[in-house]
């Protein structure tokens, strides 16, 4: 398993949408080497066979009925938002052209 | 019982069923034992060298609530007959589980201020028995952590050592407990943030069955490993508080369609006479404290005297638990912590230079408002479920989960309850492992299988290690479903060891100074 | 705007041949959202059919709503689909404003429905198979209105407005296989293919299936390669195309731009397309590039499906027929020839005549009155003839008015004009407007001696058995009586004045 460098954090950081300065990338890059390197004995430890567990308590088919339950008003909604206009929530620019 | 516990400092130190008792009974009032806990989150949270366990104080609301209780009480009839049992006994929230009217932080500046529009559904099970909620609790960011350090909004101290670490993430919830300032607070508990805590306050956490208690919500961190559970002092507050929030959920796929067993008769008739105890060969020994391990070897005699039959089982893929848990909870966050990007809710951070796009507010509002150990945990996820990686770790470490499973099933199958220490050593002092992010994981080597297999544990005072003098907790482990067998199993060893100790293992601990006042606590 | 170089079309077609290939997402018209129990209403005040789960807020969870897997499951089996026996979400994640949790709960590597293929009919009546690869669930995004610029489109906006009402609401994205062979017929199938896609989800009932609503949207691949070369071309992915026309249009365009570009000796770059119906061309969107990467895990807060087959053979028993089997049917019961029935099935009343039928009406006459009569009205009002309001009982009751020789057909298409002014029943109208075959023999006889006078010579032809001139005499009495009269009895009258014998 490849270990992990500075410019997989920066791309791993632009992914994950976190800004991150060159030290912030660099001390992270350290830390995850480290940590990435605890955990490699994980990808030997099943083999082929072993199935993925990926509920701990498994269920199937759990269901609503469709049935029509509470909703917000407009205020509610955007009670918390850090910006709105007209009854929307209210977000800069999406490409930069300005 | 003496007259002393009708008091104030009597009132604070009594269980939660002993005060539900005296509720019932009529000799205090629910206002009154409220306000006593008030009273005490005022002495003892705030200030330089407070707790720190609250982030938030309810105290309008909490009066109100045990107000109405005392109301109803005194009118009597029906709605009196159908108060619940523990109607009027405060409770604390950790600052994870979203409440109407306070705010919920996660410990995050990334949700500083925000009031969710909705209950999380044990919210709605408190509200529900009428038990007044004292105000939410600290922990580490978004519950990643195992010191409660990790808060954005400074540490929670340990009761028995201001300058020591109450664990984590729950620190908030299991030093309110310990330090009288609620009997009862919810936990969350995703790689032993209920059972840690507990463990080294010397307090009862329990982490259900996955499924037992509704997630709805509880801000996730892993998604299939969270789990809410009880933070009491006794076996029997447990397995009350566990009642009151558990059962079937419809707003939680992963609820569990089953009723609830009757897990306080279980607490109440405590026997292990003729019960196979399971001793997990790779959860003791090396690595754990010689005191652990003393106060360890200590319970197991008890319960064999007790009419227990110890027996020894082996867990060979727990080695690979710690590391299937550092990939699967990171990968799981890493989605789940998506929605903080400061466009419905919580914190907008605009760039500081350079265009104002939303990709770049949502990436200077991520850097801003999560902390270093989020942030690692993010970027470590994102890491494993990148294109090529998915297989080698997320998907390996699911496979791992098989295995863990199956080391359960196989150890199950020779004995009822499996038992161990919770964690390998007592508190450690606070700062000792900040900046080393592997040595903190390694505190929850020994809750972190349950979590994986789903398994509930069960965490008890299990004494003061001979070193340092700090409480070492014993974690029980049962099967899926059979949380009853912790609640039987707890009663009787915590029985045992009270008898032992001559009373409860808090008596010990040593008295909190006053450090802060009403108004500090107030003004959080 | 576009400055992509186009070949015509024709000269496309000598060089390359086509492979397309769609995704046509299909809105669910369930109660309530996918995964909350917020409603699922088009076009109500932004941000009110939302709750705290559509709105991604801390600490919510997902539950699958049960309707819109059994809707999944019924458009998996119209599409002659493998219904999976057991199947899963999971979380694709991306960052984008009118995605509420930054991830789309959606089916990834499990469909619910898989290996299926649909018969689309062309005008001319060719069938053309397309195999179907999948139809899996997945949940809609809220909608941005991008402001401050002067179009309104995402270039030039200062600032962007969310509204999450139609965040969560349930779709289905059927994928197509690689479509090979259509040949020059691309654009052509492109647009069958949709119109069948909708049809058959409009038939199922589980989706309004309304284009311009955005119930079903279409994305369109297209690659071109040489004749006779088997590896395919590189696509380029042609967004919401959202109406059958533009969806013709669509695969034209792009076919003629590839052909462009490979004549250039250029590679094609796999990308996104914009499709403008303006200018009726495609314009570039984001190139598909590394940073795609969605890392898709199983959603851990949903639990698998598992359809038992007795759930399957359930939901197969509600479907209703087919609507190319049900046409065919129709078509054998009607006796309508090839032309007719076409014309009818264009004119979107095939529903119409056949409550009509069932009404009572024969099939001669359900289709004389909807095709001469109500179409004609509807394309005049500029509504579908459906949306007209015209009864089935009213098309009955005109039809035996006029049997019976009470009124004739042009008084008829009168009465009807009546009912749709809600001037009240064809009787009542009948009544209020004194409208009456003339019936009574003596004005009648006057107006036939008027008329064979006026046309001596034609009244011989018919003396002498060329009864077919008679249609001069009747329309020359029928001018006179103002067309009140029968024109039948005045044939008979005619006849009988002439002593000659009805053939």
């Amino acid at each position: 398993m490849a270990a992990i460098n500075r410019d997989d954090v920066a791309h791993l950081a632009r992914l994950a949408h976190i800004e991150m300065s060159a030290q912030e990338l660099d001390r992270m890059a350290g830390e995850l080497a480290v940590i990435v390197d605890s955990v490699k004995s994980v990808s030997e430890a099943a083999g082929d066979d072993v199935p993925a567990t990926s509920h701990p308590i498994p269920l199937t088919n759990v269901f609503r009925e469709d049935v029509v339950g509470h909703t917000f008003s407009a205020k509610q909604a955007l009670s918390g938002a850090p910006d709105s206009d007209d009854n929307r929530f209210k977000v800069p620019a999406i490409l930069d052209e300005a | 019982m003496t007259e002393q516990n009708t008091t104030a400092a009597g009132l604070i130190r009594l269980s939660a069923a002993a005060l539900a008792e005296k509720l019932r009974a009529g000799e205090v009032t629910a206002v009154e034992a409220t306000q006593a806990h008030l009273d005490r989150i005022a002495t003892v949270d705030g200030g330089e060298r407070g707790v720190n366990a609250f982030l938030h104080v309810n105290a309008e609301e909490a009066l109100a609530v045990a107000a109405e209780v005392d109301a109803i009480r005194a009118a009597g009839g029906a709605e009196a007959e159908a108060l619940h049992y523990l109607a009027g006994v405060p409770i604390a929230v950790k600052d994870l589980i979203v409440t109407v009217g306070q705010p919920t932080t996660a410990g995050s500046k990334i949700l500083e201020g925000w009031h969710s529009p909705y209950d999380a559904t044990v919210v709605e099970r408190l509200r529900a028995a009428k038990m007044p909620i004292l105000g939410k609790t600290n922990l580490d960011e978004f519950a990643m952590g195992s010191s409660t350090e990790h808060s954005a909004y400074g540490p929670t101290r340990n009761p028995w050592d201001l300058d020591r670490i109450p664990g984590g993430s729950g620190g908030g919830s299991a030093a309110a407990v310990a330090a009288f300032e609620a009997p009862l607070a919810l936990g969350t508990d995703t790689g032993g943030s209920i059972r840690q805590p507990g463990a080294v306050t010397g307090t009862v956490g329990v982490k259900p069955t996955y499924g037992s208690v509704s997630r709805y919500g509880a801000i996730a961190m892993a998604s299939s490993l969270d789990q809410i559970g009880p933070v009491t002092r006794t076996v029997l507050d447990s397995a009350l508080l566990h009642q009151v929030i558990g059962g079937h959920d419809p707003r939680d796929s992963t609820s569990l369609p089953e009723p609830l067993a009757d897990l306080v008769a279980a607490a109440k008739t405590g026997n292990v006479e003729g019960l196979r105890i399971g001793i997990i060969k790779e959860l003791h020994g090396e690595g754990y404290q010689a005191g652990v391990e003393n106060r360890f070897n200590e319970s197991l005699e008890l319960l064999k005297e007790a009419g227990a039959e110890i027996v020894e089982v082996s867990c060979p893929n727990f080695q690979y638990a710690l590391g299937a848990y550092y990939l699967i909870m990171p990968s799981e966050a890493s989605s789940n912590l998506a929605k903080f990007d400061g466009v419905r809710y919580g914190l907008r951070v605009l760039p500081e230079e350079g265009p104002m796009t939303i990709e770049r507010v949502m990436g200077a509002t991520r850097a801003a408002g999560f902390g270093d150990e989020v942030k690692r945990r993010i970027i470590l996820g994102t890491y494993a479920l990148s294109a090529g990686y998915y297989d080698a770790y997320y998907g390996s470490a699911q496979k791992v989960r098989t295995l863990v499973q199956r080391d359960f099933d196989a150890a199950f199958a020779k004995a009822d309850v499996l038992i161990s220490p919770t964690a390998p050593t007592t508190a450690f002092r606070l700062g000792e492992k900040l900046d080393d992010p592997l040595a903190m994981y390694l505190n929850d080597v020994a809750t972190i299988p349950a979590n994986l297999a789903g398994v509930p544990g069960l965490s008890l005072p299990g004494g003061l290690a001979d070193e340092d003098g700090l409480p070492v907790g014993i974690q029980l482990l049962a099967p899926a479903r059979e949380d009853a067998r912790l609640y039987r199993v707890g009663a009787v060893l915590e029985a045992l060891l009270e008898e032992k100790w001559g009373g409860p293992l808090l008596a010990q601990a040593p008295e909190l100074a006053t450090s802060g006042t009403l108004e500090t606590q107030e003004a959080k | 705007m576009s400055t992509d170089t186009i070949l015509s079309f024709e000269e496309a077609m000598e060089k390359y041949d086509p492979v397309l290939g769609f995704e046509v997402h299909v809105e669910l018209n369930t109660k309530t959202k996918m995964f909350s129990s917020a409603p699922n209403v088009f076009g109500d005040e932004p941000n009110t059919n939302v709750n705290e789960v559509d709105l991604g807020m801390p600490g919510v969870l997902p539950v699958v709503n049960k309707t819109a897997i059994e809707s999944s499951i019924k458009i998996g089996l119209a599409l002659n689909c493998k219904i999976a026996e057991t199947c899963r979400f999971a979380r694709k994640q991306y960052f984008y404003p009118d995605t509420p949790k930054n991830f789309q709960t959606s089916q990834y590597d499990e469909p619910i429905a898989y290996d299926g293929y649909l018969d689309v009919e062309l005008e001319d009546g060719t069938v053309f198979r397309v195999e179907i690869e999948r139809a899996h669930m997945e949940e809609d995004a809220g909608k941005l209105t991008h402001m401050g610029g002067a179009t309104g489109r995402i270039q030039g906006a200062d600032f962007s407005l969310v509204d999450y009402n139609r965040a969560g609401v349930p779709l289905v994205e059927i994928v197509t296989k690689p479509i090979e062979g259509a040949g020059s017929r691309a654009p052509e199938l492109a647009k069958a293919y949709v119109a069948a896609v909708r049809e058959i989800v409009k038939n199922l009932g589980v989706s309004d299936a309304k284009m311009e609503r955005g119930n079903v949207r279409c994305d369109a691949n297209v690659s071109l390669r040489p004749h006779g070369r088997e590896r395919f071309g590189i696509r380029s992915e042609t967004k919401n195309v959202n109406s059958l026309r533009a969806v013709e249009h669509a695969v034209r365009y792009e076919i003629q731009r590839h052909a462009a570009v490979l004549d250039s000796g250029e590679p094609v770059i796999q990308e996104t397309r914009h499709w403008h119906e303006d200018t009726r061309t495609t314009t570039s969107g984001r190139a598909k590039s590394d940073a795609d990467d969605y890392r898709y895990f199983p959603e851990p807060d949903l639990v698998p499906m598992v359809a038992s087959r007795e759930w399957v053979e359930e939901l197969r028993a509600t479907l209703p027929e087919p609507p190319a089997e049900r046409r065919k049917r129709l078509k054998a019961d009607w006796g309508y020839s090839d032309l007719e029935f076409r014309d009818v099935v264009n004119a979107g009343v095939l529903d119409e005549i056949e409550e009509t039928i069932a009404a009572g009406a024969s099939a001669s006459v359900a289709r004389k009155w909807w095709m001469g009569e109500i179409v004609g009205r509807a394309k005049a009002a500029d509504v579908d003839p459906g949306q007209l309001g015209v009864q089935p009982a009213t098309i009955v009751e005109l039809a035996q008015m006029v049997e019976a020789g009470k009124i004739n057909n042009k008084m008829a298409a009168q009465v009807l004009d009546g009912v749709l002014a809600g001037e009240g029943t064809p009787a009542e109208i009948v009544e209020k407007r004194g409208l009456a075959v003339v019936s009574d023999d003596g004005p009648l006889l006057e107006a036939i001696d008027a008329a064979l006078a006026a046309q001596p010579d034609v009244a011989d032809k018919i003396r002498g058995g060329k009864v077919q001139a008679i249609g001069a005499i009747v329309g020359g009495v029928m001018k006179a009586t103002r067309g009140q009269a029968d024109a039948g009895r005045v044939r008979e009258l005619i006849l009988e004045k002439l002593g000659v014998t009805a053939q």
